[in-house]
C-alpha cells in the first residue's frame, strides 16, 4: 500500500506515459481475464442446448439445478439437492487437507532452502522445480503408476516384508492428496522461502538473547514475521487444490469426485451442461473471492 | 575482592572462523558498574568478542566468566546479559509496550508486574506516545530507545552494546552518548559497549580496551589512552598525532633522547602499560640505545614561536593554514618529506599568525613527545 501510494506521487507528472505504457496490461487483463469470467457470467444465466452450447434465452435452471432437486420431470416439490453441495463440501475439505499437507512440508523445506548459504540455495530450488518441467498431466498419470497396486511402492513394501497385501491407495481420498501434494508443493515452498530469506535473523537473536527457548522463538517471532509469505502459500495452494480435476480424475474414484472434475465433466463432448457448468464456477468463483476478501479484511484490521 | 569487582573476565580466549583467526588470544576483566568500551576498526573482533559473551558465537578456546561463573555450557537464552543490536532487531509485529515486555514475559513475571516495569522503561527512554505504536512507524531514534529499553528492562547484569548509535545522525548521536553515559551512572549496570567511533569512546567510556587484529592493543582510560598510546597503533587510531621516524641515542630514567630522522634530537618519554595485568617493570627499561622507532606529537601539545637563538628546539618552514573556526591547524615542515600539523586556537591573545614560508620554532609541551618502538 505505501510503495504503491509513494510511487503514484513520484510518477504524477508521467501520468500520460505511464497510462500508454501500461496498455498492454491493461489490455491483456480485459481480453484474458475480464471477458472470459464475463461470458461465463452470462452463459451460467442462459438456457442450455443438449448437444453441448447454450440457447440466448434467460433462465435460472443452473442455480435451480445446483440448489434444488425437483424430481425427474421438474414438476415435484423441490427439496434441497445434496449430491453437488457435497461434492462442494468435500472438495473444500480436500483442498484443505491438501494446504495442510503442503505446509506442513513446505515450510521446513523453505526454511532449510534459505538458510543454506548463499551460494547453494539456487541448486535447491532449482531441485524443487525440476519436476515441473514436465506436464502436470504426465506427472500425475506417473503418481498413479506409482501408487498402484503392482506399481513400484507396493512392490517394495512388498519386497521388504512390511506388508503381506498391497495397499489400496489408488481411487481413495488419500491418493488424490498424494495427487494435490504433488501438483502444487512449490506453490507453498517458494513464497514461504521467499519470507524466509528476507526473515532478519538478528530477530531470532535478539528473541534468544530475551531468554525465549527455540520453539517459542520460532513461534513468536519466526512464524509472525513470515506469515504474508506463508498465507500467500497457502492461498497459491489452496485456490487451485479447490478447482483441481487431474488429480481426482485419474487417481481418485467416484467417491473422491470433486468440483473441478463435476465443472470439466459439463463442457467435455456432448453431455455436458454448459450454463451448470458455468454456474458452478460462478459458484466457486465467489467461494474464493470470499476467503480472499476475508483475508485482505483481516490483514487490513492488524495494520490499524 | 577480586572476583567480587568483576564483571566479567575474559581469560585466554581465542576465536576461529575456519582459517580466519578472529581473536588472537586475550586476556582482562570487566569490571562491576563500569562503563566498559572495545575500540577498533571494523574486523578488529570486537563484535566477535561482545557475541562470545551474548551467547552467540561458541569461543574456539578459552573462557568467559561473569561474576565468577562460567560462562561456557549457557545458552544466549541463559545469560543474564541483554543486547542492544546494531540493528535494533525490534520484533516488527508487537507494538513498543510488547516489545519491551517480551524478556519478562519469558522470565515468567507477572502481568501486573511486566506492566509496571514496562511502564517504567517507557518513562526512563520517554516514549509516553507511543508505547502502542509499531517499530516501523517510530524514527531511527526512537527505535533505538526501545531497543534500549527491551534490553534493561530484565535488569541485566551486563548490558551488551553493539554499535547502537552507529545508525543515527551525527546530532542524535551526541545527544544519547550523554543519555547512555547518564543511564549507565543511575541504573549501575556495567556496559561493554562496542563501537569504532573513538569520539564516542572517549566522552562515554570508564575504560576502554583498544582492540586491532584480534588482539587488545591498550586498556586504559580515556586520558590514558589518549595521552599514553601504548604503541604505534593506538598512538594513530585516536585523535591525530604526528608520527616522525626515530632512533633512540640515550636511555635516562624515565625518558630517552631521540634522534630524528630530520636530524633534530628531542627528549621524549616511553610508552607505558598502563593495563592492570602490567607489572612494575621501569617502563624504558626494554629500550635500549640504537633501538628503532616513532616519536609521537599530538598537533595541540605543539605551539609555534619564533625562533630564538638560544633555542635546541624543532625548526620548520611554515606551510598551509586551514581556519577551523576553534581552532587553526597548520603545516610546518621539518624537512622535505616531513611535515607536521599543528594545532592553534583562536583567541584573542594570540590572532598575530605568523606567515606562509617563514621559519618557525615548534615548542612541544613538557611530556607530550612519547617514543613508540616498532
Amino acid at each position: 500500500m505505501a510503495a504503491f501510494g509513494s510511487g503514484s506521487t513520484v510518477s504524477r507528472t508521467f501520468a500520460p506515459v505511464r497510462n500508454w505504457l501500461l496498455m498492454p496490461t491493461w489490455l491483456t487483463v480485459g481480453i484474458f481475464m475480464l471477458l472470459p469470467l464475463l461470458l461465463i457470467l452470462v452463459y451460467s444465466f442462459l438456457t442450455k442446448e443438449f448437444r453441448g452450447g447454450v440457447i440466448w434465452e434467460f433462465s435460472l435452471a443452473a442455480y435451480d439445478q445446483f440448489i434444488f432437486d425437483r424430481g425427474l420431470f421438474g414438476d415435484a416439490e423441490p427439496s434441497i439437492e445434496w449430491t453437488y453441495i457435497n461434492i462442494f463440501l468435500r472438495s473444500l475439505v480436500q483442498a484443505t487437507v491438501a494446504t495442510l499437507f503442503c505446509l506442513l512440508i513446505g515450510f521446513p523445506t523453505a526454511y532449510f532452502i534459505a538458510t543454506r548459504p548463499p551460494s547453494t540455495r539456487s541448486l535447491w530450488l532449482f531441485l524443487i522445480t525440476v519436476p515441473y518441467w514436465v506436464n502436470l498431466l504426465i506427472r500425475t498419470v506417473s503418481m498413479k503408476f506409482l501408487i498402484r497396486e503392482s506399481g513400484p511402492l507396493n512392490q517394495a513394501l512388498l519386497g521388504l516384508g512390511i506388508i503381506d497385501t498391497p495397499l489400496e491407495i489408488i481411487n481413495t481420498n488419500l491418493a488424490v492428496q498424494l495427487g494435490l501434494f504433488y501438483s502444487y508443493l512449490p506453490f507453498m515452498v517458494l513464497p514461504i522461502y521467499a519470507s524466509v530469506e528476507r526473515y532478519n535473523f538478528s530477530l531470532s537473536e535478539a528473541g534468544a538473547d530475551l531468554y525465549a527457548g527455540k520453539w517459542t522463538i520460532l513461534r513468536r517471532i519466526i512464524l509472525p514475521s513470515i506469515k504474508p509469505g506463508i498465507i500467500a502459500g497457502c492461498i497459491l495452494v489452496f485456490v487451485p487444490s479447490l478447482g483441481a480435476f487431474l488429480a481426482p480424475d485419474l487417481l481418485g474414484g467416484a467417491k473422491t469426485f470433486m468440483i473441478g472434475s463435476l465443472i470439466e465433466e459439463q463442457f467435455k463432448g456432448n453431455a455436458g451442461n454448459w450454463p451448470f457448468g458455468s454456474a458452478a464456477s460462478m459458484i466457486l468463483l465467489s467461494l474464493v473471492l470470499f476467503v480472499l476478501l476475508f483475508y485482505a479484511r483481516s490483514q487490513a484490521r492488524e495494520q490499524l | 575482592m577480586d572476583e567480587i569487582n568483576t564483571a566479567i573476565s575474559i581469560r585466554d580466549v581465542k576465536k576461529r572462523f575456519g582459517d580466519f583467526i578472529a581473536i588472537s588470544g586475550m586476556s582482562f576483566n570487566i569490571r562491576d558498574n563500569e562503563f566498559f568500551t572495545l575500540l577498533g576498526p571494523s574486523g578488529c573482533g570486537k563484535t566477535t568478542l561482545l557475541r562470545m559473551i551474548a551467547g552467540f558465537e561458541n569461543t574456539s578456546a578459552g573462557e568467559i566468566h561473569l561474576y565468577g561463573q562460567p560462562l561456557e555450557n549457557l545458552t544466549p537464552n541463559e545469560r543474564p546479559v541483554n543486547t542492544v543490536f546494531q540493528s535494533y532487531a525490534l520484533f516488527p509485529h508487537m507494538n513498543v509496550a510488547k516489545n519491551i515486555g517480551f524478556g519478562l514475559h519469558m522470565l515468567g513475571w507477572s502481568k501486573a508486574e511486566i506492566q509496571e516495569r514496562v511502564e517504567q522503561m517507557i518513562k526512563t527512554v520517554e516514549l509516553h506516545e507511543f508505547a502502542h505504536r509499531k517499530p516501523a512507524q517510530l524514527s531511527g531514534g526512537q527505535q533505538q530507545r526501545v531497543a534500549l529499553a527491551r534490553a534493561m528492562a530484565p535488569k541485566p547484569k551486563v548490558l551488551l552494546l553493539d554499535e547502537p548509535l552507529s545508525a543515527l545522525d551525527l546530532k542524535l548521536r551526541q545527544q544519547m552518548r550523554a543519555e547512555l553515559k547518564a543511564l549507565q551512572k543511575t541504573t549501575g549496570i556495567t556496559f561493554i559497549f562496542v563501537t569504532h567511533d573513538q569520539e564516542e569512546a572517549l566522552t562515554m567510556s570508564d575504560r576502554i580496551a583498544v582492540m586491532s587484529a584480534g588482539e587488545v592493543q591498550q586498556i586504559g582510560t580515556p586520558t590514558e589512552v589518549y595521552e599514553q598510546p601504548a604503541n604505534r597503533f593506538v598512538a594513530e587510531f585516536i585523535g591525530k598525532t604526528n608520527l616522525i621516524e626515530a632512533t633512540v641515542t640515550e636511555v635516562q630514567n624515565d625518558s630517552v633522547v631521540c634522534k630524528l630522522v630530520t636530524g633534530q634530537t628531542i627528549n621524549a618519554v616511553t610508552a607505558q602499560n598502563h593495563s592492570e595485568d602490567s607489572s612494575g617493570v621501569s617502563p624504558s627499561a626494554n629500550i635500549i640505545a640504537g633501538a628503532q622507532g616513532h616519536i609521537s606529537l599530538r598537533p595541540e601539545q605543539l605551539s609555534i614561536t619564533e625562533v630564538s637563538s638560544s633555542s635546541s628546539g624543532l625548526q620548520g618552514t611554515l606551510g598551509e593554514a586551514m581556519y577551523l573556526g576553534t581552532d587553526t591547524q597548520f603545516d610546518v615542515n621539518l624537512s622535505d618529506n616531513v611535515c607536521l600539523t599543528v594545532r592553534r586556537q583562536n583567541s584573542v591573545e594570540n590572532s598575530n599568525l605568523p606567515e606562509f614560508g617563514e621559519v618557525v620554532e615548534l615548542s612541544v609541551a613538557q611530556g607530550a613527545a612519547r617514543f613508540l618502538a616498532g
